[in-house]
Parts: structure tokens; sequence; C-alpha cells
């Protein structure tokens, strides 16, 4: 006689009350919790229990166990997924009969099935909001070495984060972990994840949930651009003449308008030093503000701590000191870097700005004018062209501070006649992966 | 339609040694189904993969048709995965859950409904197309999955485990499903299972692979009546082969009291290696329950009677003098015996019964290789 076991790291005997004996299709009303359901070719249900919420999904027991350990590797890698709890096998009916495994995981807090988000009167750019998180999921998941095999805004789930939606894997039972994904198995699980999207919206149109307006096509064609853009711009190695040095904080700006951030870059010279290849390696984004307080004693905002980080890496990167302890490192871009920048500023416009946004704009300047000459345009030169032609034309410190996170300033559109995204990609970089 | 061949194609993931898939030669034809199998980590899903362009192929090439896709993306090969992604759309009707991919990649609207009404024509489910698919049973659902699939006319269909996810009634169900269907289409196929009896039921032909070798390939016929190998041997049919390994005095193979005549030609493949042995292995139907004193009786301890109502089987151990040595493997371990045995006559528990291999239905293979003798 098999009897009921469950498989857990974190054993909770509050999971045996869960009427087990019961098909999981023809469980009671009352042990349920009435949450929006994705597509699945599985009995999944929502269950309330001693305040937390369980997803429980029927499978066989094989698929069940692998699963459960997919999942518990991809959160040992920090990849944004549910939680899971357990495996129940060995369940039988009141007659005996023998019923499928079910994997248990934690639901996720806060979280709305793809269904849900559509289905409320959004903003009409949540779909690209949605598709964007997207693909940042599955770019995580690949450069982690996940192969999804089955890529659906069924199988995500959408978190509100500000102003965007973080995704998190749900489903990972068509999964496999690899050492390195070949090219195929990307290209196969974006391919796929096109084709899901479509299918997904159009069922939502077909059930009149979906704005005619809304192009289903075009939204699943963005998935792959946006992926491609991203794998791209964050694994592609870059190689230019040593001489084009402002070209390592081009490539680290990119990343930041792709909302990533670099946390290691690799940089190889050839033989006779005329040829520098760079390759960035990704840290999630989140703790700069630490980490420059950490290394620096700077007290600033996050999206500035950002700017500020980059250009010390950047510093490191052109000064070869990679090996070199990081707060010695940091001590002297503060020294030679960014504490005679902030100087070299006139007293009385200096008070215009905090000095972490000064220097932040600064650097947005040097980016601006290293790029219309051609050559890595020092700082000091870059200071003055930046109080001559911007700062002192600036409106007031409001003006600026009012803008929301993210938005451009619009002095500085005008400065630089188009964003940096205007640019073409190709006349700055030779990317090759 | 094409075939397929895999021609010295190897995988080797980065950081091993031994090769995940090693200079794997098979050539599939035109329409027949060919079932990869093996166990856990033999290379067999590896292989389906190399084939579906989801591996790096680090050595030899793979064809479909004439055409070398070693280095061809997935989408384009003109493959078919099936199975992957068989979620149905509540809101859309069958006919468009089917034909939604060709509405992707821009088919017009005639031709979808042409080729999704062929599909449905093959699978039962034409008086279905505009439903919902609600209204469908477990069955006519799995249908509609591998309907997806067949409106995309693709040239080779590619089936990893397919089964895997399905309860045990839904799965012989299915299992019978794709074998008639795919006779009726008449496309290349190439099914991945660990399960041997998946594998004699569904393909036209079996490979076997272990260790990223491939270890024989044939009609099931063919490899439940001449295996290769032993491993083969113990591998397929269901109980398992009984293998044991015999000594070899003047001509025939002993043990304890036991006597098997061999044939010359077996007995000239042997070499010195073999060290006198020789590998017999009798499957559970293969044994006839003989009287003591007969020339090549066993004697088997039963340990356990499982009836079937229209067969029965004996787990049992092999006693007398020498039994130990004979290294006796079977479906049930170590040591054990599987025997089928007349249902209406059933030994008890404890009792020991007297069996003999019968005639020409033994299996002889080299200890010292592990093939086949003969």
């Amino acid at each position: 006689m098999e009897q009921l076991q469950i498989t857990s790291a974190t054993p909770d005997s509050a999971l045996l009350d869960l009427p087990w004996r019961v098909p999981l299709a023809d469980w009671p009303a009352d042990v349920l919790a009435a949450l929006p359901r994705g597509i699945s070719r599985h009995v999944v249900r929502f269950v309330r229990l001693h305040g937390r919420v369980l997803a429980i999904k029927e499978i066989s027991e094989q698929v069940a166990f692998r699963e459960y350990g997919l999942l518990r590797q991809l959160h040992k890698l920090e990849i944004p997924s549910v939680m899971p709890l357990g495996v129940v096998t060995g369940r039988v009916d009141d007659d005996g009969e023998p019923l499928e495994a079910a994997l248990v995981t934690e639901h996720l807090a806060f979280s709305l099935p793809y269904r849900a988000v559509f289905s409320q009167a959004l903003r009409p750019d949540t779909a690209a909001r949605l598709i964007d998180a997207l693909a940042v999921l599955l770019v995580r998941l690949h450069l982690a070495g996940f192969y999804w095999g089955d890529v659906s805004l069924s199988n995500t789930l959408f978190r509100r984060d500000a102003h965007q939606f973080a995704a998190y894997l749900v489903d990972a039972e068509t999964g496999d972990l690899h050492r390195e994904l070949s090219s195929g198995q990307r290209t196969y699980d974006v391919d796929l994840a096109r084709t899901n999207i479509i299918g997904e919206l159009m069922d939502l149109a077909a059930g009149e949930l979906l704005d005619d307006d809304v192009d289903e096509l075009a939204i699943g064609d963005a998935l792959v651009s946006r992926y491609t853009e991203l794998w791209e711009a964050l694994t592609g190695v870059e190689s230019f003449a040593s001489d084009e040095r402002w070209r390592v904080a081009a490539r680290i700006e990119r990343l930041n308008n792709l909302g990533f951030d670099v946390g290691e870059l690799s940089i190889t010279t050839d033989i006779d030093g005329t040829t520098v290849r760079i390759q960035p390696q990704v840290v999630d984004a989140g703790h700069h503000s630490r980490r420059l307080f950490r290394l620096t004693g700077l007290d600033v905002q996050d999206n500035q701590a950002r700017r500020l980080l980059n250009d010390l890496d950047s510093y490191q990167a052109a000064t070869d000191r990679q090996e070199d302890d990081p707060q010695l490192v940091a001590h002297d871009w503060l020294q030679n870097v960014y504490h005679p920048t902030i100087r070299a500023v006139p007293r009385e416009l200096r008070r215009k700005l905090e000095p972490a946004q000064l220097f932040h704009e600064i650097l947005d300047h040097r980016w601006f004018i290293s790029e219309r000459a051609g050559r890595d345009v020092p700082m000091d030169e870059t200071t003055t062209s930046y109080v001559e032609n911007v700062l002192r034309h600036r409106p007031d410190e409001k003006a600026i501070l009012g803008l929301a996170p993210g938005e451009e300033d619009p002095e500085l559109d005008d400065d630089l006649g188009s964003g940096p995204d205007a640019a073409p990609e190709d006349d700055h970089f030779h990317l090759s992966t | 339609m094409a075939t397929v061949t895999f021609d010295h194609a190897t995988r080797i993931y980065p950081g091993t040694e031994r090769p995940a898939v090693d200079q794997l030669n098979l050539h599939v034809e035109d329409g027949e189904f060919l079932v990869l199998v093996g166990p856990s980590g033999c290379g067999k899903s590896t292989s389906l993969r190399m084939l579906a362009g989801l591996e790096d192929v680090n050595g030899g090439h793979i064809f479909i048709g004439d055409r070398d896709v070693t280095d061809v993306q997935p989408k384009d090969r003109d493959i078919a995965m099936v199975f992957q992604n068989y979620a149905l759309y509540p809101h859309m009707s069958v006919a468009d859950n089917m034909g939604f991919a060709l509405k992707i990649a821009g088919t017009p609207k005639a031709e979808i409904r042409q080729r999704v009404e062929e599909a449905a024509k093959i699978l039962d489910l034409t008086e279905y197309l505009d439903r919902k698919p609600k209204a469908l049973s477990g069955g006519q659902r799995q249908r509609v999955a591998m309907g997806r699939a067949i409106v995309r006319q693709p040239r080779v269909f590619l089936m990893d485990e397919p089964l895997s996810n399905l309860d045990a009634k839904l799965r012989v169900q299915t299992r019978t499903q794709i074998a008639s269907l795919q006779r009726r289409l008449g496309v290349t196929t190439v099914y991945v299972t660990h399960d041997q009896t998946e594998a004699l039921t569904m393909g036209d032909r079996i490979a076997v692979l272990k260790g990223g070798l491939l270890q024989q390939v044939g009609t099931p016929r063919e490899m439940y009546d001449t295996p290769a190998n032993v491993f083969v041997a113990g591998f397929i049919g269901s109980p398992a082969m009984n293998i044991a390994t015999f000594n070899v005095e003047g001509g025939e193979a002993h043990v304890g009291a036991a006597r098997l005549p061999l044939k010359r030609e077996a007995l000239d493949q042997l070499t010195d290696a073999d060290e006198g042995k020789i590998v017999v292995g009798f499957r559970p139907e293969a044994l006839n329950r003989v009287s003591e004193n007969e020339v090549g009786a066993m004697p088997v301890a039963v340990d356990l009677v499982e009836e079937l109502g229209s067969d029965a089987f004996v787990y049992g151990t092999l006693v007398g003098p020498a039994a130990s040595e004979a290294h006796v493997q079977s479906g049930a371990g170590e040591n054990h015996v599987i025997v089928r045995i007349d249902p209406r006559d059933v030994p008890m528990k404890g009792d020991t019964i007297h069996v003999a291999i019968q005639p020409d239905q033994e299996h002889l293979f080299s200890p010292s290789t592990g093939n086949r003798l003969v």
C-alpha cells in the first residue's frame, strides 16, 4: 500500500490538512483561493493555507520531481521564479485508486497573470512593458544557462515594479539547465515565445478581452527584437582601436539605457596594443547606492549612484587597474576625477544642482561631445564646455529635479539634437557574438 | 517528407570528456517511425535535440533529405516538435487553435482553412472545428495539439517523451493514436522514450542507445529475436530476459547439473578472453517446466508468483550446485529468474520448480565483449 508522502526542503505539516484523496479538479471551494488562472495543460488550483497562498499542479511524479528540482536551482541562481515548496506523491482516492502527484509552489504575492493585466483597461504601453519584462527574464534565464522550452505569457507572472513590470518564471516543466546554451536553444526559445505570445493575444482578442487596435503580431515581434537587442548588448564582444577608449564608456552607457548595469568588463588587448576588445558581464541592478557608499562614502540616489559607479568602472578599466583593491581605485577616482570635476564648476553655478547630479550631467555632456568629436574628450575640457554651454543656461534647479525619473531633460535633448537612442548602433559599435 | 541521416554525429558538452553522443550513424527512411530508446543519460534526447538544432554538433553532420542542416537554425529546419506546446486557447475555436501558427506566418485564410480541415479529418475532429476546446475530451485536446503540428506540414516530426506527463490511461490511449496517425500521415518521425514497451509498440524501427553509443537498430521483432549484445538483450522485452553466465565444457554450457548443448559456430567464436565461460540469455516466455531428471533442467525456488490472468510469472532464484556462480540477472534483479508459466497450474511460494530453455530459444553472448555469438 502506497502512502502519502511529501518531499520538501521546508516541510510544513499544514500541507497534510489538504484534501489529497480528492482529484485536484474536484477540490472543495472552501480550500481554494479565488485567483485568476493562466492557461495550463494541467489542473492547477490556488489554495489558501494558514495565511499563505499555494499553487498546486497535478502532474506525473517524475515530472513533478524534475520541475521541483529545477525551480530550486533557479532560486539558487537568483532568477525571478516561483518558490517550490514540495512534491506530494503516493496519493490515492477513497477507492484506493492512485492519483497523480502534485507539485506545490508558493504563489507570488501581488503578482498578476497577463490575462488580469490585459483585461483591465490599462495604459496603451502596458503590452510593451510586459514584453520588456519578459525579454529581460528570458535573457537572464539564458545567461544562467536555462533553456525554457515553453516560453509564454501563461508561464510567466508579472509584478508591478515602479513604472515597469518584473517578470517571474512560474512553469519550468519543459526547462533544462545547461552549462551554457547553444544559439539553437536560444533562438528556439525566442521563436516559441513569439508564437506563444501572439497565440495568447489572439486568444484574448477572440474573447474580446483585448482592444481591437492591438497588433498581436507586432507585440510578438517586439519580444524578439527586444530580446535580441538585450542579448547583443549584454554579451557582444566589441573591439576598437586603443585610442578610442571613450567607447568603453559608450558601451556602458548603452547598457544603462537598456536598464542593465555593468558589474565587470572583460578587457583584452591584442599583442601590439592597437586593438581593445571588451565584453561586459552583467549584474543585477539595485545595490548601486550601497556599493557607491561603501566605496566612496558618497550618499546619493540610486540612479545617480549607478551613473557614478559606471564612471568609476570605466576609470578602473581605462587606468588598467582591474587587479587593484576597489577601495583604493575608488579613492583615487574621487581625488582625481570626481572632486576636481565638481571643483572646476564655478562656485556660484555649482549651487544650481546637487553635486552628484552635476557630475551625472557632465558625464552625459562628455559622452555627447566625445561622440561628436570622435575622440575621448578629457574631463577638464568637458567641464568647461558643460559650464559654458549647458549649466549657465539652466533655468533653475527645480525644473530639473521636477522631472520624473527616467524622463529626458528637454534642454539636453535640444543640445544633443537627438537622444542617444536615436543614433544608429552600427556607427558606434562593432558587435559580434 | 524526408529522410533523416546522422553521419558520425557527435556531441561533447563543454567540460566533459566523454561524448554525450558518440559518432552516431543512423539513417531514417522517408515516412519511417524511428524510436530512440535507452536508459537515462544514454544520449537519446541529445540526439533528438541535435536533429532539432537545439544542441550544437561538435563532429559529423546531420541531414534532412539531402540538405545538410548541421548549422541551420531550428526554425529553418522544417521540423515540428510535437507536444512542446499544447495548452489550448480557451476563447479560440478548435480550428483557430490548430491554425494560428499559419496565421502568424501569413498563410492566406483559405489555405489555412483547407489545411485545418484536412488535419481535422485525419484526427476525427471535423465536427468539433467550430467549437471551443472546453467542449473536448482529454484525448481530443491531445489531437488538437497534434493538429497544430500537422497543419504546418513539416518534413519531420520530433517527439521527446511526449507521453511522460500524461496519466497512465491517457498514455496508452495516446500511444496508439500517435502510432496510427503517423502511419496515416506518413511523415518521418523521430520519437524519444525511455520506455521499451512504448518503443516496441510504436516504432517501425528502434535504435537502442547506451552511454552515447548506438547499440543496435532494427525492427521491434529483430531487437527482440536477435539482440546484438547483452545490454540490448536485457533492455528490450518485458519482463526482461534472464541472463546468466555458464561454464563451457565439452561443447555444453553447464550450471550445476543442468546442461545446454551449444552450437559449433557459437563455440568457435569464443576466445581465450572468455575464460571458458559463456553468457546465456533466455526470456521468461522461452522456458518450459520440466521434470527434475531432464537434461537441461534448472531448479528454481519460487519467491513470488505474479498472476495477470492471461499469464503468470514466477519470480524465483536459481538453486542447486553452482547456482551462485551463474551470476543470473533479470528484470527482477540480481540472482533472480523470471519464468512464464501456465496460469492454470501455478506453484506455491517456497516450491521448487524445474525449467528448461525451449530448443533454439537461447541467446548466446561472449562474456568478454558482451556481443552476440552466432
